[in-house]
């Protein structure tokens, strides 16, 4: 029987990573906290045994102390199967720490299934054209896992053990820490998305998808060249590979010719349609409905319309 | 000092076709890593503005050695290449011991830069392998990079803030394809590409063994299936009385 340990550097992403562990079956799971006492007594009231780092020279910044500490926790623990979030942070740990633990790894993964005592990973490959099934067969595993992949598990009874490890003096140092200012705007928990691409004409012409994506309850959101390249957009609204994976119900792409990179951040909606100048677009393949006309006509007559 | 980047040999991604499902890769071009370009203008955009030499460093099979003048006509001094048959498709574990390795073979190394990720498998583990194979600190998902003498101030962004860090050189630091836009070579670049120099080893003068188990089986690789109705609409109004059938406006 495997044993597992979770750890992310996040409470939310932490406790999915409890159910994650537990979905393949995982008895019990024990998980490292770094720092953060408040995430320690939340993932113990879910069940984890908690095995809580207090070291000052650990800063979450340097990823080699971050991973060096994951490591020798999970060598006391004689741990085999460590489930990471693979935000940033969790991937930029993960290669570190299968270095240490001469493990497989593998990151980005969307789903978890045990079958018989191999855990099958499903992860995007070739730019999200492909969905990979995957699974590590060496001895040691570092598995990370998209967040909201899980949900948070129900209450359980859990606890908390200090732990100390030894690390070495960091040669990278926090100088500043800045927020996202601004957008905090989450277009993976939109019901519906309104979506644009570079066939948007203007930034001026945005107050009118934001009036329609209102209309329909929902957010408005855009390819990667309009939040990196035109900046019209904050990249909290990015859908894509580099971006989030949404599935609203509702998804309204307008002016996208269809990239996979782009799709593949939207390919699991419910309904979607499809307005694109040209009648061969390749977002066409991928739509519920096609219209093919002016995407600034098109909302503008939604607008009126609804 | 030398800058060293590592880059992939990838197929070219809006080239692959998908047929029955699977990836058809039959006559598909091999470039370099779109983000890999990032990291080599990084090191080329400091070269410019200061004193390095930048070296490609890359492994895989030998259409490396043709692939590789990409970055040498984009501002790369010169190649180093780990080159060998079975090095085609590689795991993470086994490519970042070669790259370890090979960097160890140069002299006055300051800088190892990665792209986030791979062209193909995105899979962003070989440059944290690589850090911590050498023993040395790193930064990933960098949005801005600049030297200050021996040392290399970094904003590493992430989902929810950006952090300014400075690390000790030699360091790893893998960039986003945000940090800058990589140049285009000219003809006369292209052309001049070939007569750089290029270092060659074989896999055994680099003594990585690759290990007869794999550690990660791929059980398939296929596209997901799509059922979608495509139903093209011919107006608006039609579009909006097929969504209220569907009931996903108006609810």
């Amino acid at each position: 029987m495997a044993t597992f340990m979770i750890y992310s550097s996040k409470e939310k992403q932490a406790l999915e990573l409890i159910t994650a562990a537990k979905s393949v079956g995982a008895a019990a799971v024990k998980a490292v906290c770094i720092n953060d006492e408040a995430q320690a007594n939340a993932l113990a009231a879910a069940g984890a045994e908690v095995l809580l780092i207090n070291n000052d020279a650990i800063s979450l910044a340097d990823v080699a102390a971050v991973a060096s500490a994951l490591g020798q926790v999970a060598a006391q623990l004689g741990a085999d199967t460590i489930l990471l979030s693979s935000d940033r942070r969790g991937k930029e740990a993960a290669g570190r720490l299968a270095a240490i633990l001469d493990a497989g790894c593998l990151t980005d993964i969307s789903a978890i299934k045990a079958n018989g005592d191999k855990i099958e990973c499903q992860r995007n490959a070739l730019g999200g054209a492909t969905v990979a099934t995957q699974y590590i067969a060496s001895d040691k595993k570092i598995i990370a896992i998209r967040p909201k992949t899980f949900d948070a598990p129900g209450a359980g009874s859990g606890s908390v053990n200090a732990m100390t490890v030894d690390v070495k003096a960091s040669a990278v140092k926090l100088i500043e820490t800045k927020t996202r200012g601004g957008d905090s705007v989450d277009i993976e928990a939109a019901e519906a998305l309104v979506v644009v691409g570079q066939g948007l004409n203007s930034k001026d012409d945005l107050p009118a998808v934001e009036a329609l994506a209102k209309k329909l309850g929902g957010e408005v959101a855009c390819s990667k060249p309009v939040a990196t390249d035109k900046k019209w957009l904050s990249e909290e609204r990015i859908v894509g590979l580099s971006g989030k994976k949404c599935k609203p119900e509702l998804a309204i792409i307008l002016g996208i010719s269809g990239q996979v990179q782009f799709t593949v951040g939207i390919r699991d909606a419910k309904v979607i349609v499809a307005v694109n100048s040209d009648e061969n677009a390749t977002i066409n393949g991928m739509a519920d409905y096609i219209l093919t006309a002016d995407m600034h006509d098109v909302i503008k007559e939604m607008n009126s319309s609804l | 000092m030398n800058i060293v980047v590592a880059m992939k040999q990838v197929p070219d991604l809006q080239q692959v076709r998908i047929r029955n499902r699977e990836p058809v890769f039959t006559d598909v071009p091999l470039v370099l890593g779109n983000i890999d370009k990032n990291a080599l203008e990084a090191a080329v955009a400091i070269k410019e503005s200061g004193d390095a030499n930048v070296i490609a460093l890359s492994a895989g099979n030998e259409d490396v050695e043709d692939t590789i003048k990409e970055a040498l006509a984009a501002g790369a001094d010169e190649a180093f290449l780990v080159l060998d048959d079975k090095l085609n498709g590689a795991e993470s574990g086994v490519v970042a011991q070669v790259l370890a390795a090979a960097v160890k073979k140069i002299d006055d190394v300051g800088l190892i830069l990665f792209g986030e990720g791979s062209g193909d498998n995105y899979s962003g583990q070989v440059g944290s392998r690589v850090a911590e194979l050498l023993g040395l600190p790193q930064v990933a998902y960098a949005s801005a990079l600049e030297l200050k003498g021996d040392k290399a101030l970094v904003t590493r962004s992430l989902e929810d803030c950006t952090e300014i860090v400075e690390v000790t050189l030699p360091a790893v630091v893998t960039v986003l394809s945000d940090i800058n836009e990589a140049r285009i070579p000219s003809v006369t670049q292209i052309l001049k590409a070939g007569k750089k120099p290029k270092e060659v080893l074989e896999l055994d003068e680099v003594g990585v063994k690759i290990p007869p188990a794999a550690s990660v089986v791929t059980v398939s690789n296929l596209a997901p299936e799509t059922e979608r109705k495509r139903i093209v609409v011919k107006s608006v109004a039609e579009l909006i009385q097929s969504l209220t059938t569907e009931g996903v406006i108006g609810r």
